[in-house]
């Protein structure tokens, strides 16, 4: 008899396509999953609103739980309450890091301009003295960072709040 | 279907989809590397809004259209976006200004429409907020940074926002629709924002040392459908696939 707790942890293995390290259930994507019979329904939020990850997301749900015998599937979109990088997990920061993308600091105070950028840690050698090269990364929830010390270019998965 | 709610969707969803359009042309083409990628995350963040913008205003509409039938098939006329954002993007300080206007405008907006008494839309606005609060930084200091740099950059900035302020009133425009979608509580007193807008816009100016305007001429029309020769070229470039092979899909 398959539970909404099984579920959740095949879900742990549906990784996020541009992040692969993160599953989805890390991202804070998956926010509700109910089980009646047969039938599944899955919510999910998007990261950004022009996340073109979403999609994939979906199927790659739909194929999990395929393997798993379960095809009578919604999978539904929900934007409130909107997603927050709050939602990222303790396990899906630390599996961040050992990745080489530095996990969320606290928020930058987006209404003050030449505000100081948040001090990020390089997440290869831990220097605190790095650099932001530019608020907009290789996707839309990254930033590019430098470490001053190493000399590491880095990916700052920023803040949203 | 409730027409005021659909007009004023639609309206909203096309300035993003517009605007979105044209920050994707500098694609390839940005000044520097950074730059080329902060614009073409901010035409994805629109074109991600417009997405789900068009997905409620075909609900509404309910006669089975899709979000990508309003986006792609629909003629000149029936884009409602507002004329400053079908501007040509000129030079990275044509660009910036255009973007700085409207952001400025854009976060003020949807921090008011996130009350909406409708909750898809105050869900859209809610979400689409915390983007825009970045594009609208990042705007607002490349306008300082312009402005206040060497005198090239300073003589361009200037010259852009001379040409493009014109076209800044009419994202204050009200008319029926914006007076039936207040009174439902559904949409946002545009008047109210305006000085907040002025304020923030002088804010800027002032660090920039840019000078605002004397001319008051005003242009609009965009929110009733009729545009600047420039839109018609944008859509050709847009539409080009559905037009050409109509409805193919990838």
């Amino acid at each position: 008899m398959v539970t909404v707790t099984d579920i959740w942890h095949w879900l742990e293995d549906v990784s996020d396509p541009e992040v692969p390290v993160l599953s989805v259930v890390d991202l804070g994507v998956v926010r509700s999953i109910k089980l009646e019979g047969d039938s599944a329904e899955i919510v999910i939020t998007p990261t950004y609103s022009g996340c073109p990850a979403m999609r994939v997301i979906e199927e790659d749900i739909r194929a999990k739980l395929a393997d798993h015998g379960i095809s009578d599937l919604t999978v539904t979109t929900t934007l409130s309450p909107a997603w927050t990088t709050d939602w990222l997990s303790e396990n899906g920061r630390r599996k961040l890091k050992e990745y080489g993308i530095a996990p969320p600091e606290h928020e930058v105070d987006k209404s003050v301009l030449f505000a100081t950028p948040t001090v990020v840690p390089c997440p290869l050698c831990n220097s605190r003295n790095t650099k932001m090269v530019s608020q907009f990364g290789s996707t839309a929830c990254k930033a590019h960072y430098q470490c001053n010390d190493c000399l590491e270019p880095f990916d700052y998965f920023k803040c949203l709040k | 279907m409730n027409d005021n709610l659909y007009s004023y969707t639609l309206r909203i969803a096309d300035d993003s989809l517009i605007l979105g359009q044209r920050l994707s042309e500098w694609c390839g083409h940005g000044p520097v590397l950074e730059e080329d990628i902060a614009l073409t995350n901010i035409a994805l963040d629109l074109i991600g809004q417009a997405t789900t913008l068009f997905e409620y205003a075909a609900s509404v509409q309910n006669e089975g259209k899709t979000a990508d039938d309003l986006a792609f098939l629909r003629y000149e006329h029936d884009y409602k976006n507002a004329l400053l954002v079908e501007q040509p993007n000129g030079d990275f300080g044509q660009t910036m200004v255009r973007q700085w206007l409207f952001d400025t405008f854009r976060v003020l907006f949807y921090d008011a429409l996130k009350h909406s008494s409708d909750t898809q839309l105050a869900a859209i606005a809610e979400k689409s907020l915390k983007e825009t609060k970045y594009h609208c930084k990042h705007s607002s200091e490349w306008i300082i940074r312009l402005g206040d740099g060497t005198d090239e950059s300073h003589t361009r900035t200037q010259a852009a926002l001379d040409q493009l302020w014109r076209y800044s009133e009419e994202l204050f425009f009200m008319d029926e629709t914006d007076q039936a979608m207040i009174e439902a509580k559904v949409g946002v007193d545009l008047e109210a924002l305006r000085p907040l807008w002025m304020e923030r816009i002088q804010e800027v100016v002032r660090e920039a040392t840019l000078t605002i305007p004397t001319n008051n001429w005003k242009q609009q029309g965009g929110r009733l459908g009729k545009h600047t020769e420039h839109l018609g070229f944008l859509l050709a470039d847009l539409q080009y696939m559905q037009r050409a092979y109509p409805g193919m899909e990838w």
